[in-house]
């Protein structure tokens, strides 16, 4: 009789981590500033917090009443498939139809292989903007000085 | 105790929804919109097996399998319809 009280504690606290972790989950969702980690921190949380749910009432129907339900474990083969997969998507989905990145993020390799031609264009006119006022400052300068 | 720790776990998982819920109505893209409804989707999955759990019955995990589908394949028609404008695409060349 303790032993199956113990094994329903393993299952309760199972399901508290898991609800714990949606929470900080959600918490990332709010607080992250970009598509990107929003994605990072809804997917990677949600597959653990759900994963530590399911898992919990497995074991605690297997426990309580003897009861080895296939469709949670179904459910549990399914969602740790499919999570990762729709993040991916999602992710791959904005990065196409140009979601800009955080403000303070890094190099964007990416960017000049799908969308090379325009990025390649971009810098030279910078470049020829510069030198045309670089050309200019000089003259102005004369021009003070004379 | 157990039941009071369940109850607590559930009421958790409702914040975690209501603060997603903030995160779609104020999502600056549709691509935030599409991850929350996925996050939420599958948060629900898992406050329907504590749901199952309280009431002490076993007829609501058949509706984890069929949240979890309909999460996945409209979080597919989401991208789909995000990253080229349509979501059933008709072959145009022949």
């Amino acid at each position: 009789m303790s032993e199956s009280q113990g094994i329903e504690w393993i299952a309760v606290l199972l399901i508290l981590f898991g609800s714990i972790v949606s929470v900080i989950s959600a918490f990332g969702m709010l607080r992250l500033p970009d598509v990107y980690t929003r994605s990072h921190a809804a997917t990677k949380s949600a597959t653990l917090s759900v994963l530590c749910c399911l898992l919990g009432a497995f074991i605690y129907f297997w426990s309580h009443d003897g009861y080895v339900s296939v469709r949670l474990i179904l459910g549990i083969i399914f969602t740790f498939i499919t999570a990762p997969v729709a993040g991916h998507l999602v992710c791959r989905a904005a990065y196409r139809s140009r979601v800009p990145l955080a403000e303070g993020s890094g190099d964007d390799a990416l960017k000049v292989v799908l969308f090379g031609s325009e990025t390649e264009e971009e810098p030279k006119d910078k470049l020829v903007g510069l030198k045309v006022e670089e050309d200019l400052s000089p003259e102005k300068k004369d021009h003070n000085q004379t | 105790m157990i039941e009071k720790i369940m109850l607590v776990s559930l009421a958790l998982f409702m914040v975690a929804i209501a603060l997603l819920l903030y995160r779609i109505i104020k999502g600056p893209t549709l691509p935030d919109r599409a991850i929350a409804i996925d996050t939420i989707g599958v948060n629900l999955i898992s406050a329907i097996a504590i749901v199952s759990i309280v009431l002490k019955t076993k007829a609501f995990l058949e509706a984890i399998l069929i949240l979890g589908v309909l999460a996945f394949i409209g979080t597919i028609a989401f991208s789909k319809y995000i990253e080229r404008g349509v979501i059933v695409e008709r072959k145009s060349r022949d």
